[in-house]
């Protein structure tokens, strides 16, 4: 019995809403709005974070990036290859270490140039960055112990100066050395603290690199792949107590180098987008806050013009709180529609703006459902009280409302 | 051991207003009405027959005195609980007939059944019934506003008996109609309490008053007079 009042309620307040279609959609604007800017924010942050992450799996797990830092303005003294195997040998833990170096470098190729990075990377750093050769091959041993002129592309480069169908054994000029291109990169999209476009670059072996381009046996960073049975924090004790003794730091002075932890990367980037999230999360309550009060505002006007339809109801013998329930039932379908069309004007801009700044679109239904539900309470919250007012009417005065 | 009256009202007044701006429509009114009565009340403009039809009605409760409706006493009831018993024992009929507007007549015949939790199917074959008794059902489907004034009243009869009252209330039931459309509905009224239902009816046309079996004469807040009515006939 009571549901059938509420079926009869529910068609009721579709009619009504359907007489005054601009009004209701007007009314609804600011729900709708709320609604769409949370879903949006958060269906774009998740794919922020979630592109984040594929960059840092990129990266490798359990791996530290160390490079040197300088401090109190003083230049710091740069790595080399002995840093390098003295961490692999000494700390027990570490799987591998592997250094590189890059420099800008103008790559030429049928009669183009373009300007490039040249990174020194052999086959350790390829397993420590997770970086996959998809055409061709990798360096050999062999290539990397006596530093051969060869060389494997970004799929940029590849993209900007090759016309050719096929890219391998093709010999190509970089700053003046001339190198064989073995193999071919996968797109990795933007890595974290590389800074320059991960796709863009001419990799060739670090010896290479070292005698070629930069001299000397220095390199510029290193990183340390790590068994995950050790804890993040005993490798990197270890890591700093070691560097600390081969770069003679005394006790009390800083560290003249820095590691980075990936999985830090990650909360930095999660506590980004928590701020963004919050921040958009307060916008949208004001905008739903001031949205309840215009569905507040028309369900006054609505109580006012169909006072005379209420004296009736209440003559008939309806009894106050079934009043109430129509005029609730009303502001809360009236909510529930402004919630929909905002969840639909989210998805879409949601995808509109995913593609426009290049993030993945990761539908989150818990936020969809959520904001819907809210919507709704929107419509209780704001609703209750015009419904409150219509309930309390005098039949007699009803009535008599012009 | 005869019946109680069906509604009986004793020492009734009523006081619209407080302090010096108070003022007294009702000033102390008994009466008493026999189940299936036909009564017209009459009198002057102003002299309380509307507050006295909106107490008779439960819309409304007097200032003092004792009001039994079967035996109730209303005066002593809650909001909700008068709301219960219009529900189940009244019928409404205005004198601006008071449909809802943009709502067909099935529809508004409907509405009182929707509050008593009838089932979508019951709702329309008893709306049906009710049209068809005051020979409206061809008009089923038309809004108020393709209906004549007369048309509308008798949609109004029609949402007043379909839910089977005690007693049919009728506030200046002809007020906004012509002569003709008058005596078709105080004919249709006059039917309706042959079948039963008790009829309260206000009316300052004497010419109306005529159908009723009772008239009670209304005179500044008092009943004046209770007379024995002429019960007309219609010749064919
Ligand atoms: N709600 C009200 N507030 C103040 N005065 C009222 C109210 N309702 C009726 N009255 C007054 O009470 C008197 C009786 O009114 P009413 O019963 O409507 O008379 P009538 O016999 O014309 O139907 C009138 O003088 C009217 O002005
Ligand atoms: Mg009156």
């Amino acid at each position: 019995m009571r549901l059938r009042m509420l079926g009869a309620t529910f068609l009721l307040a579709l009619r009504e809403i359907r007489r005054h279609l601009l009004r209701s959609f007007l009314t609804t604007l600011g729900i709708i709005i709320g609604v769409a800017a949370v879903i949006t924010m958060v269906t774009l942050g998740r794919g922020l974070t979630a592109n984040v992450q594929e960059d840092i799996a990129g990266l490798g797990s359990n791996v530290f990036i160390v490079f040197p830092e300088s401090v109190e303005e003083r230049q710091p003294a740069p790595f080399d290859d002995m840093d390098v195997a003295a961490v692999e040998r000494q700390i027990p833990g570490v799987v591998n270490a592997a250094g590189s170096s890059q420099t800008p470098a103008v790559a030429f190729h049928n009669g183009q140039d373009w300007s490039t990075t040249v990174q020194g990377a052999d086959a350790a750093f390829f397993a420590a960055q997770s970086i996959e050769v998809v055409e061709g091959r990798g360096f050999s041993q062999r290539e990397s112990e006596r530093g051969e002129s060869v060389c494997i592309l970004g799929p940029k480069i590849v993209d900007e100066i090759f016309v050719e169908d096929a890219v391998l054994g093709e010999t190509m000029r970089v700053g003046n050395v001339s190198c064989l291109v073995v193999g071919v990169i996968d797109e990795r999209s933007n890595a974290v603290g590389g800074g320059q476009d991960a796709d863009d670059v001419v990799l060739m072996p670090l010896k290479t690199v070292q005698r070629r381009f930069t001299g000397g046996t220095n390199i510029q960073f290193f990183v340390v792949k790590y068994d995950d049975s050790y804890t993040s924090a005993s490798i990197q004790q270890q890591l700093i107590d070691l560097l600390r003794e081969r770069r003679v730091i005394q006790e009390g002075e800083a560290n003249d180098f820095n590691i980075v932890d990936t999985a830090d990367i990650n909360d930095t980037v999660n506590n980004v987008t928590g701020t963004m999230t919050a921040v958009v999360t307060v916008i949208a309550a004001i905008s739903l806050l001031v949205g309840g009060i215009g569905i507040m505002n028309i369900m006054l006007v609505s109580v006012t013009e169909r006072t005379r339809e209420i004296g009736i109801r209440l003559a008939i013998g309806a009894l106050a709180k079934e009043v109430r329930l129509q005029f609730l039932t009303e502001a809360v379908v009236l909510c529930c529609f402004g919630g929909l069309i905002g969840i639909l004007l989210a998805f879409g801009l949601s995808i509109t703006l995913a593609s426009a700044i290049d993030l993945p679109f990761l539908f989150d239904p818990t936020v969809n459902i959520i904001s819907f539900l809210f919507s709704a309470a929107m419509g209780m919250i704001f609703g209750y009280y015009p419904a409150h007012q219509a309930s309390k009417l005098d039949p007699i005065d009803a009535l008599r409302h012009e | 051991m005869s019946e109680a009256p069906l509604i009986q009202l004793e020492g009734i007044t009523k006081t619209f207003g407080t302090g010096p701006a108070a003022f007294q429509a009702l000033k102390g009114v008994d009466l008493s009405i026999e189940r299936g009565d036909f009564v017209a009340i009459m009198g002057p403009s102003g002299s309380g027959k509307s507050t006295t039809m909106n107490i008779l009605g439960c819309l409304d409760t007097p200032t003092s005195g004792i009001f039994r409706f079967r035996n109730v006493e209303v005066q002593s009831l809650s909001r909700d609980q008068r709301s219960l018993l219009r529900r189940r024992y009244l019928g409404f009929v205005f004198q601006g007939f008071n449909l809802l507007a943009r709502t067909t007549a099935l529809e508004n015949v409907e509405l009182p059944l929707l509050y008593r939790g009838e089932s979508k199917k019951a709702r329309r074959e008893a709306a049906e019934r009710s049209l068809d008794k005051v020979g409206l059902l061809p008009w089923a489907g038309h809004t108020p506003a393709e209906l004549s004034g007369g048309q509308q009243q008798r949609v109004a009869i029609a949402r007043a008996l379909v839910s089977d009252p005690d007693v049919l209330l009728a506030d200046e039931p002809t007020g906004n109609l012509d002569t003709e459309r008058s005596i078709e509905i105080m004919e249709l009224l006059r039917d309706l309490s042959r079948s039963g239902i008790t009829v309260l009816m206000v009316t300052h046309e004497e010419e109306m008053a005529e159908f009723a079996r009772t008239i009670v004469h209304f005179r500044d807040g008092l009943v004046q007079r209770v007379v024995e009515g002429k019960r007309r006939e219609v010749a064919e």
